[in-house]
């Protein structure tokens, strides 16, 4: 088979963007709080949580949109509770941000299960229909591409411009870039790390969830326990690949996606012949080469990880 | 100055922390237009005063008034809205970004549309122009010189219109020219219009920057002063609380060489500097004084000499003879006694007892082990005794490390390496942070070891020290050292300028 011709056919393109979605909003998630100094490693389970809570919202009536903020207070919460561990405590962010993994992912099964108890396939609802915008939508190529997708595609893009935008153009964001280099000079100049802490790791967490809310509102039309699948694992390593930067994520997220979009359509073709792993693995193989040549000299956020106690030299 | 107002005035402060009274009834008066030097020895209280002031501690009682109004305590965004900036010991500023956001973070509104970065820069420069602190707004923070990162530390000050500046310690970290061109600045703040507190332990500063001088110790004012009525054997006096002797270093005659360095080089990491072509020759019984500001490749020296570090180039040779593959272990063995700076990560184990520390180097050896087992019995014997030897002051042996003090900690290390009579000993800043009493301790054993035929390298940023105890001096400056001078030869200009000399060409 040929793989040329694949890059000719829209459809890959169509499928690259709309794989790339989840992945841009929990590498931006992801970015704010690293960019603050927390590591987030709740990421896989904050994207169960708003996987299931968008969709259960909708399930149960609720608008697609209402699914969409319902998803987004849920990551708060998360980051919330990340924050009292990680910053007000000062405690190990692994430790915290693992077992928010464990809690979102199983607490999502959970609600899922006592909800339907006896469902044998998943209840189906209606997703986000695909947009069909005057003019943008009818742009060759980029208009099927990008412009035809769902709206939480255009709204992930969207992201990308405010998230850099925020970061590098407003004192916010030169606060919470300082704050991820060095704490005791924000507090020197008399603000409030923990709060800006507090707030990126909230603003972050509801970024990831709603990545999560994408896969059932907007990719697929139903909730599958274990959904996410890793997801969030590869938007940590997208956040290394893009140094901090969040244009870089979104081409980290589109390259990812494109390894993806290639390795299903293969497996598609070839069949039988190789066993069906091996292409499963791999994006994740090529990721790992990219992330070794971009990271290399990759200027991490001096203060990642370090706690701040107050009056602690 | 009866008719001026103070435009600050600390009444009666009082800190705690546990049992140690850090500040009692302190009470102090900043006028318009002075500068005061807040003198006294390490843990005297004056750090902790000024983090009150500032609101990084609260105080336990008494208050603080600003232009006659009194300040909110514990808040640091209250007292640089109130006029008052402080410069850090250890400065406060992100190495990863440019001089103008360290400057502006904080000063505009967190949730404005767009930093106003352009007008914030011509602010900045006329600043600059001002005050003649010159810096590239532009460039990033770790491409600077400490001297130059001091300026931006300074000029946050300024661009938050401040008029109270305190400075904390500030020449820890200069050159004595660049301290001289600190001091020049002072002068002309001051003229600007600004009052200036700043903090240091060294009497050659008050004299030559001051105004006027109050004297700490044990958390308690005991002497204030105008400083042209004062000199610093007075200040000294009250200082210490005693008159402070100076000893006649007798001088020794050196032996064999005991360690030598021959054409050391090593490349530097990303950010730190390397070594080149380092010559080193240490014989028995001198002190060898290497001079130079920390972070010019003093510690890179200390680890190859340590066996931590292989050298790309060049050679060790031990008693005339090359070391094959030096190590730690290995370094040991050939009788180094190794005294790190950093007391609680390389000296000790901080949350282990006396005893196990003690044991640390030399566990698998007699007394401390047998048959491969640990005997404790020897090992509290023995720790017993090197411990009354050299005076560690300590609820028992069972005490965790991390629950001594500084001064205890250092003495505790010399106990351990000094025990076993080692031929060579690299002691890498060892009174850093001590009082005057467990400095003098510190310098005492290291005379009384090379008395005994040791050859002492001694690390060290505080010339002070070493004119007090070296006999031969070498300046180490950016990864080159100088050759070996006799300390009788050279004088403190002359070192500072071989200290500040590829130093501020290096600088952008």
């Amino acid at each position: 088979m040929d793989i040329l011709q694949l890059f000719l056919e829209t459809g890959f393109w169509v499928a690259m963007v709309r794989m790339a979605t989840p992945l841009i909003f929990g590498t931006l998630g992801e970015l704010i709080c690293e960019r603050a100094g927390v590591v987030n490693l709740g990421i896989e389970g904050i994207m169960a949580a708003g996987c299931m809570g968008g969709w259960m919202w909708v399930f149960l009536g609720g608008s697609l949109w209402g699914g969409i903020v319902f998803a987004a207070c849920i990551g708060i919460a998360f980051g919330m509770l990340h924050s009292l561990f990680a910053v007000y405590l000062g405690l190990s962010q692994h430790v915290s941000g693992l077992g928010l993994t464990m809690l979102g992912s199983s607490l999502s099964a959970f609600v899922f299960r006592m909800l339907l108890p006896k469902a044998t396939t998943p209840p189906k609802i209606v997703p986000f229909a695909p947009l069909d915008l005057p003019v943008l939508s009818h742009i060759p190529f980029l208009g099927e591409v990008v412009f035809s997708q769902t709206a939480l595609t255009l709204l992930a893009f969207a992201m990308v411009i405010i998230v850099a935008y925020i970061l590098f153009k407003t004192p916010l964001g030169l606060a919470l870039r300082m704050v991820g280099e060095n704490p005791m000079a924000v507090e020197a100049q008399g603000l409030s790390v923990l709060g800006l802490r507090t707030a990126a790791v909230c603003a972050g967490s509801a970024m990831m969830a709603v990545g999560g809310a994408f896969l059932t509102l907007s990719a697929f039309d139903a909730y599958y326990i274990g959904m996410v699948n890793g997801r969030g694992w590869i938007c940590i390593a997208l956040v290394v690949f893009s140094s901090w930067k969040p244009y870089k994520a979104l081409l980290g997220c589109l390259l990812f996606a494109a390894f993806d979009a290639v390795q299903m359509r293969v497996q598609q073709q070839a069949g039988m012949a190789i066993p069906y792993q091996l292409y499963l693995a791999l994006p994740y193989i090529f990721s790992i080469i990219a992330l070794i040549i971009m990271s290399r000299k990759a200027a991490y956020p001096k203060a990642l990880l370090i706690p701040f106690r107050k009056g602690e030299r | 100055m009866p008719m001026i107002k103070p435009v600050l005035s600390l009444s009666n402060i009082t800190k705690t922390f546990g049992r140690v009274l850090a500040n009692d009834q302190v009470s102090l008066d900043l006028f318009p237009g002075e500068i005061v030097a807040l003198l006294g020895e390490n843990g005297a209280g004056k750090t902790t005063l000024m983090s009150i002031l500032f609101g990084h501690y609260l105080a336990d009682q008494g208050e603080i008034l600003v232009r006659g109004k009194a300040l909110a305590q514990g808040s640091p965004r209250a007292a640089l809205s109130a006029g008052v900036g402080m410069v850090h010991q250890h400065f406060t500023l992100a190495g990863n970004m440019s001089v103008l956001d360290n400057v502006i973070l904080g000063t505009e509104p967190l949730w404005g549309l767009k930093t106003r970065r352009r007008k914030a820069c011509k602010k900045l420069e006329g600043l600059m122009k001002q005050f003649g602190l010159k810096v590239d707004p532009h460039a990033q923070v770790s491409a600077l010189s400490v001297g130059e990162q001091q300026r931006v530390e300074i000029l946050k000050v300024l661009y938050r219109d401040a008029s109270i500046l305190i400075l904390d310690e500030p020449t820890a970290v200069l050159t004595p020219q660049e301290a001289d061109h600190l001091f020049a600045t002072l002068n002309q703040l001051v003229k600007g219009g600004l009052s200036i507190i700043f903090i240091t332990h060294k009497m050659r500063e008050v004299m030559a920057a001051s105004h006027r001088c109050v004297v700490l110790r044990q958390g308690r004012v005991v002497h204030e002063t105008p400083t042209r009525d004062t000199s610093p054997e007075d200040l000294a006096r009250h200082m210490v609380g005693q008159e402070v002797e100076k000893k006649a270093r007798q001088k020794l005659i050196p032996g064999n060489e005991v360690l030598s360095l021959k054409n050391i080089s090593l490349s530097g990491t990303a950010g730190k500097t390397g070594l080149e072509h380092l010559d080193l020759d240490l014989r028995g019984s001198e002190i060898l004084g290497i001079a130079g500001v920390s972070g010019n490749g003093q510690s890179l020296l200390a680890d190859i000499i340590c066996g931590m570090t292989l050298p790309d180039k060049g050679d060790i040779l031990v008693h005339g003879s090359p070391m094959a593959g030096p190590s730690p272990g290995a370094m040991v063995r050939a009788g180094l006694g190794r005294v790190p700076d950093d007391r609680t990560s390389t000296g000790l184990i901080a949350d282990m007892n006396l005893m196990e520390n003690m044991a640390s180097e030399t566990y698998k050896k007699m007394p401390f082990s047998r048959f491969g087992l640990l005997n404790f019995k020897a090992m509290e014997k023995e720790t017993a005794t090197r411990v009354k030897h050299f005076d560690v002051r300590c609820p028992g042996l069972n005490t965790v490390v991390r629950n001594l003090s500084g001064g205890n900690m250092q003495k505790l290390i010399l106990a351990r390496e000094l025990s076993g009579k080692p031929g060579i000993i690299l002691a890498n800043q060892p009174t850093w942070g001590l009082d005057v009493g467990a400095t003098a301790y510190v310098h005492d054993r290291l005379l009384e070891a090379a008395q005994n035929g040791a050859g002492v390298i001694l690390i060290s940023e505080d010339l002070d020290e070493l004119f007090l105890v070296a006999d031969r001096i070498q300046v180490m400056s950016q990864g080159h050292l100088s050759p070996a001078m006799d300390i009788d030869d050279v004088d403190r200009e002359a070192l500072g300028l071989i200290m500040a000399g590829q130093g501020e060409t290096h600088a952008h």
